[in-house]
């Protein structure tokens, strides 16, 4: 059985925004129907009362003080873009 | 002979007796990237004009201002970001990218005088422990070039193999730095999670990622790791903990070091003569002071399936910033502001990006977020508990960082799912954050073997400490790959 099948491929590459033509979503179902049962593996181990642990070392907040710092260059960023005008960048209409 | 194989002490040396200039030694880098790159196909991009122009900048200053680095080649990962160069992570995604600023490492090694004359191929976006995702080429091992370096950081620990530059900068999210650089018979560290800071670095998994020095030899590496480490404002997650100089540590004794061994890092799967050379290796640690025993870390097993739950989750998340619209590809086929999403995804990433794009976004999904990457938070809190109790009443784990050595490009391990499980020896580490070095111990069939030593948090000087010592004591670290010889 299929763990992963091309429609559940369609269900999550739409969360991920990722377009896959029918074909593709059939190679990547069994892709991922690998991966799925690899990591199913983790079901056996015994995590009673175990934390999750969210990071390697224990964190704290990084507090300044609120003082404008030197920023990057509005016309330098957006020599990178695309498309932009009078200093934002352009997209398609989407209404 | 060429400089590139020389000792950062060796080439200060030579500088500061006026036997060579910054500009010769950054001129010799770029005659060796030209007679062997063609082969490693390690760079992806030159910098040869800036770095020249530095150079002979440098060869002006006062002889008293200079840091052990001073004027010495360095090649940065394309996943570290540098001001007016592009960085592409490897990628068709971000091939035309060129940041608008340095990353805190970048303008380390800077002010160490450094010269960056490059950035160095990897696996698409660091997902990958062969070089062979990268979009646009493969890189090549210098100790055969018809095996792979590893990866994901194949194009640095390459490019010091073959004698490019001495220096390099890798990232290690699974065992990128020392994977890669086991296969390729270098020096490589991962740092303690939070030791190097990640601002500038494009983020792949958030909580494992950490940014290592790659270097012929053991002292160089310190010396590189003192340079780049430190807390920075930029990141939050860097930490405040108090760097000590690294070289200091370099004293040649480990009388008493109470060595671990895991009997999981030398059982099935790993090849027997890897198994063989680290046996060896701990003789000869022993010989030197130190004592052996075999210990335990029980849910090694499930080191892959927990690492590959969270750094795609986390990945799913970062990878989301590309998006088509701001900086990076853009479909020049969408016609409206969904289609540029879904169709410059489409079209800007690998197979094996989006492949852990979809398994991450599936792990972090409402049906599955609980069973499996919650479930994968806590088998890691496990894993990190395995290592404390280990030391506990050890100072350093002991065991090999590759299950095999370099394999042929396009063969050996087909199945994705072997390739994630050869991963158990270097997941943990990052996993738990702790640091561990790779250094070379050994040969088989003319390939290099890495041995792995990891260390407590913040330790990176007790695994300096025994890693030169161990270094002293041998002489792999002396040889190197004879390609390109006949050039010189």
């Amino acid at each position: 059985m299929t763990k992963f099948t091309p429609e559940d491929v369609q269900y999550f590459a739409n969360f991920a925004r990722i377009a896959f033509s029918d074909q593709e979503a059939e190679v990547f179902s069994e892709i991922i129907s690998d991966l799925v049962e690899f990591g199913d593996v983790l079901k056996e181990v015994d995590t009673t009362n175990i934390e999750p642990m969210t990071h390697p070392l224990q964190l704290f907040n990084v507090l300044r003080e609120d003082v404008p710092q030197d920023v990057l260059d509005r016309d330098e960023m957006l020599a990178g873009v695309k498309e932009h005008e009078d200093g934002m960048i352009k997209v398609p209409n989407i209404l | 002979m060429t400089l590139m194989k020389k000792t950062a002490a060796e080439l200060q040396a030579l500088l500061h007796n006026r036997e060579v200039s910054v500009k010769e030694v950054t001129e010799d880098s770029f005659k060796q990237i030209a007679a062997l790159d063609g082969q490693v196909k390690a760079f992806l991009a030159l910098t040869e004009e800036e770095a020249l122009a530095k150079a002979e900048m440098l060869d002006n200053s006062s002889l008293e201002a200079r840091g052990p680095l001073f004027g010495l080649p360095i090649g940065i990962k394309d996943n570290i970001i540098t001001k007016g160069t592009t960085t592409t992570c490897a990628s068709k995604m971000l091939e035309n990218f060129v940041p608008v600023y340095d990353a805190t490492v970048v303008e380390k090694v800077n002010e160490a005088g450094m010269i960056s004359v490059g950035k160095l191929n990897m696996d698409e976006f660091a997902m990958g422990s062969t070089t062979e995702r990268s979009a646009f080429q493969t890189t090549h091992n210098p100790w055969n070039l018809d095996c792979v370096p590893g990866g994901s950081s194949g194009g640095s620990a390459a490019a010091v193999a073959a004698g490019e530059v001495p220096f390099s900068l890798g990232t290690d999210t699974g065992g990128s730095v020392r994977q890669p650089a086991a296969l390729c018979g270098v020096v490589g560290m991962k740092p303690t999670y939070g030791r190097v800071s990640r601002n500038g670095l494009v983020a792949f998994a958030s909580s494992l990622d950490q940014i290592g020095p790659i270097t012929r030899t053991v002292e160089d590496n310190a010396l590189l790791l003192n340079a780049i480490s430190g807390v920075d404002y930029r990141d939050s997650s860097s930490s405040p903990q108090q760097v000590p100089n690294f070289k200091d540590a370099l004293t040649g004794d480990i009388k008493g070091l109470r060595i671990a061994v895991p009997k999981e890092y030398l059982g099935e799967g790993i090849e027997e003569d890897v198994k063989d050379k680290v046996r060896a290796s701990l003789k000869v640690l022993e010989s030197l002071g130190a004592t052996v025993g075999e210990v335990t870390l029980p849910h090694s097993k499930y080191a892959s399936p927990t690492y590959y739950a969270i750094a795609t989750a986390e990945a799913s998340s970062n990878l989301a910033r590309f998006d088509g619209i701001r900086y990076g590809y853009r479909s020049e086929d969408a016609k409206n502001l969904e289609e540029i999403y879904l169709r410059s995804r489409a079209e800007g990433f690998g197979t094996e990006v989006k492949k852990r794009i979809l398994y991450g976004t599936y792990a972090l999904s409402a049906d599955h977020h609980e069973d499996l990457y919650v479930k994968a938070m806590r088998v890691r809190t496990l894993i990190s508990q395995d290592f404390a109790s280990v030391f506990e009443n050890y100072d350093v784990i002991v065991g090999p960082t590759s299950a095999t050595t370099a394999y042929e490009i396009g063969g050996a391990v087909k199945d994705q799912v072997t390739l994630y499980a050869n991963d158990v020896l270097t997941v943990s580490v990052n996993l738990a954050g702790v640091p561990a070095i790779s250094i070379p111990c050994g040969f088989s069939n003319g390939l290099p073997v890495g041995l792995q030593i990891i260390g407590k948090h913040f330790d990176e000087a007790l695994i300096y400490k025994v890693a030169h010592a161990f270094e002293q004591a041998t002489d792999f670290h002396k040889r190197t790959p004879t390609l390109g010889e006949g050039n010189e």
